[in-house]
């Protein structure tokens, strides 16, 4: 296998139609078996919110219960879903952006079966009472080896593309992803070791898995997102990101600060004040890399709004990067003890969540896929329509979720708070707002049912083949110029 | 930023830093603690042993943690104390025997740290399993009857079965619960955190 070979001097049209055909098996592989996760995933959260509310809603069968279906359904949206997209989207920008072929292919498609068969396993393991009750990390300790295993081949892959990358320039998107492929095999390990292997004991425990659970956000999804809105948002705009200086400060403070954030989830805790304050304030911290790309994205998308119009892509991606501004700015807010005493332990935190993993990491993801996927088949998008049902299905699924569990959550909070209200009154005044949440399910499964659709037609090459290059005229179907 | 060797440094810098602040120093600080024991030999707290420690495995098995918090929060921050929930603030050594331990993050239902205190009644909690609205109406709580055998009474009814208020009884049958509820409910009525710590003080 030419490891990593880099490219001379053929023209651009050239390489990148080359790149993206060592890429084609890859990432495709990775592409199909997240958006199978999307929709099985999908199925378990429709099951577990109907539960919420409808409480003998499939009740007779243990390995239905609540506790069980709500931990895979999680599972399956971060290993299946989110990561399995993330690594497709990772593996095929390292190689755009160093200019070199996908190394590794065979052991990667290997490792993208390993991981389905990981996902399925674990989720059949906490489907029939094996799972660890340990918030992100309920697969078994055993499966844990195996996913650990298979991001040596992702870590390696993409080390060896940044290693022979011909563009002296590393452009920002690279130092994002190249922190992630880093940053989250350590947590992964290090946290299973921990907690699964007994290493630690007692509360310590509780701080490593939040330690862990929050940087899979942080140091995991986070990157991978920014990394992709870094690199889709100027090259469907045809223009250069707006400063190169913001870029650095973000990187840098987000890395600095995002890691110590995940203790606020343990306010008011069995643990010592000095480490959730730590918490706290990293928590807060983030608005320096936050303000800094929020700003810098939108002075690049200044003046071009018009084009969310035409491109799919974009509009997932700025939909995607408008919600990570939202989200970061809630998060700092909700880490602050006096916020925090209401809404911990409520829906809020819920929502919240959503915010992050679905309506900017997800949201970000279609658009990577909207704007890879052609290039790696050659084949437009078969159908607007099924687009538009698919933005806006999870576009304002997304809104309502967000809004009705968030107005919910404070509620609750309020309520609870208050040791006049007796808590089955709690439970009846949060039951509108569950019933939001399965209606907003609706909506976001019916988008998923669109997109799948959309996949299952582009990657059986069901769709019209695209004028040769990639590149050229038809931008709308293949995701927007470029 | 062309220079590879800052982005290696500076990346795995960073993560080192955090594991080391949020898990090495916590370690170190909390890694050491001891039970308590009483003037009259009694330890404080004790590790989950037989019945109980299934009973644990049986709560982690089917989720409970998704829906109930294992913490009381302390005095002036919620309403915990007030609300009945605990006499005193949840600390580090009331978890040291437990791995993982179950604090939880959400309530969906109301914390669990001391309800064996609040409710120590066996039948009460196997009523509640087998379907929560018996005994808390208006409960968004899932019915657990796999935990349960229905048992035709025609022959006798068995010592074990439950007793239900008027109106809820399934007729013909009674209703027994299965080892694994039993250990669920000794795990339940285990769970007694008020036992004073130097931590907090009276």
């Amino acid at each position: 296998m030419n490891a990593a070979a880099s490219f001379g001097a053929e023209p651009t049209v050239a390489w990148r139609a080359e790149v993206d055909a060592s890429c084609a098996y890859p990432v495709v592989a990775f592409f199909v078996s997240a958006v199978f996760w999307l929709l099985f995933g999908t199925v378990l959260a429709l099951v577990a919110s109907i539960k919420m509310h409808t409480p003998g809603f499939l009740s007779g069968a243990e390995w239905l219960t609540f506790g069980r279906v709500r931990p895979v359904h999680l599972n399956t949206m971060i290993y299946g879903w989110g990561s399995m997209a993330g690594i497709g989207t990772l593996l095929w920008l390292q190689a755009r952006l160093s200019r070199v072929r996908l190394p590794l292919q065979l052991p990667l498609v290997v490792g993208c079966a390993l991981w389905n068969v990981g996902v399925a396993g674990g989720s059949i393991a906490i489907l029939t009472g094996h799972g660890t009750s340990v918030e992100w990390l309920e697969f078994p300790y055993g499966w844990s080896f195996l996913f650990a295993g298979i991001f040596v081949v992702v870590m390696a892959a993409s080390l060896m593309m940044f290693s022979a990358r011909r563009v002296g320039h590393v452009y920002v998107s690279q130092w994002y992803l190249f922190g992630s492929v880093l940053w989250f095999p350590f947590l992964y390990v290090m946290a299973n070791a921990l907690i699964h292997g007994a290493l630690a004991r007692g509360v310590v425990q509780a701080a490593t898995n939040w330690w862990f659970a929050h940087n899979v956000l942080g140091l995991w999804f986070t990157p991978i997102g920014l990394a992709t809105v870094y690199y889709l948002l100027p090259k469907v705009l045809g223009r250069p990101i707006h400063s190169y200086y913001l870029s650095l400060l973000g990187f840098w403070t987000l890395a600095l600060f995002y890691n110590w954030a995940g203790t606020h989830h343990l306010v008011g805790g069995p643990l010592p004040a000095w480490l959730i304050t730590v918490g706290i304030v990293g928590s807060v911290m983030m608005f320096i890399p936050v303000t800094t790309v929020a700003v810098n994205h939108h002075m690049t998308m200044k003046g071009h709004f018009a084009l969310l119009k035409v491109s799919p892509t974009l509009r997932f991606i700025v939909l995607g990067a408008m919600s990570y501004t939202v989200v970061s700015f809630q998060g700092s807010l909700q880490s602050l003890r006096t916020v925090n005493e209401v809404t911990h332990f409520t829906h809020y935190t819920i929502a919240h969540a959503h915010l992050g993993v679905y309506g900017f990491f997800t949201m970000v993801m279609f658009g990577a896929i909207y704007y890879i996927a052609p290039r790696l088949t050659g084949r437009e998008w078969s159908s607007p329509r099924l687009i538009k049902v698919h933005f806006w299905g999870t576009a304002l699924g997304m809104a309502v979720y967000w809004l009705g569990l968030t107005w919910g959550g404070i509620l609750q909070g309020l309520a609870m708070d208050n040791p006049d209200v007796a808590f089955l009154d709690v439970v009846r005044h949060t039951l509108p707002y569950l019933w939001s949440r399965t209606f907003a399910g609706i909506l976001l499964a019916t988008g998923h049912v669109a997109f799948a659709v959309l996949a299952w037609r582009m990657f059986t090459l069901k769709g019209r083949r695209l004028p040769e290059p990639a590149s050229a005229p038809s931008a709308v179907l293949a995701g927007g110029a470029g | 930023m062309n220079r590879a060797v800052f982005l290696y440094v500076g990346v795995l810098l960073t993560v080192l830093l955090s594991f080391t602040g949020l898990v090495s120093i916590p370690e170190k600080q909390l890694g050491g603690l001891q039970p308590l024991v009483d003037a009259d030999g009694t330890q404080y707290p004790v590790p989950p042993t037989g019945l109980v420690a299934e009973g644990r495995g049986v709560y982690i098995a089917d989720g409970c943690i998704y829906c109930h918090s294992q913490q009381v929060r302390p005095e002036g921050f919620g309403d915990d104390i007030e609300r009945g929930w605990g006499t005193r603030r949840t600390v580090a050594r009331d978890h040291i025997y437990d791995a993982p331990p179950l604090l939880g993050t959400m309530r969906t239902g109301p914390d669990l740290a001391n309800i064996a205190v609040r409710q120590p009644n066996e039948n009460w909690h196997f009523l509640h399993l087998y379907n929560p609205r018996i005994t808390s109406p208006g409960s968004n709580m899932p019915p657990f009857p796999f935990l349960f055998r229905k048992v035709p009474v025609e022959v006798q009814v068995p010592h074990d079965a439950l007793s239900f208020p008027p109106g809820w009884e399934v007729p013909g049958y009674a209703v027994v619960p299965t080892r694994r509820a039993k250990a669920l409910v000794a795990y339940l009525t285990s769970l007694d955190h008020t036992h004073p710590v130097p931590e907090v003080p009276q």
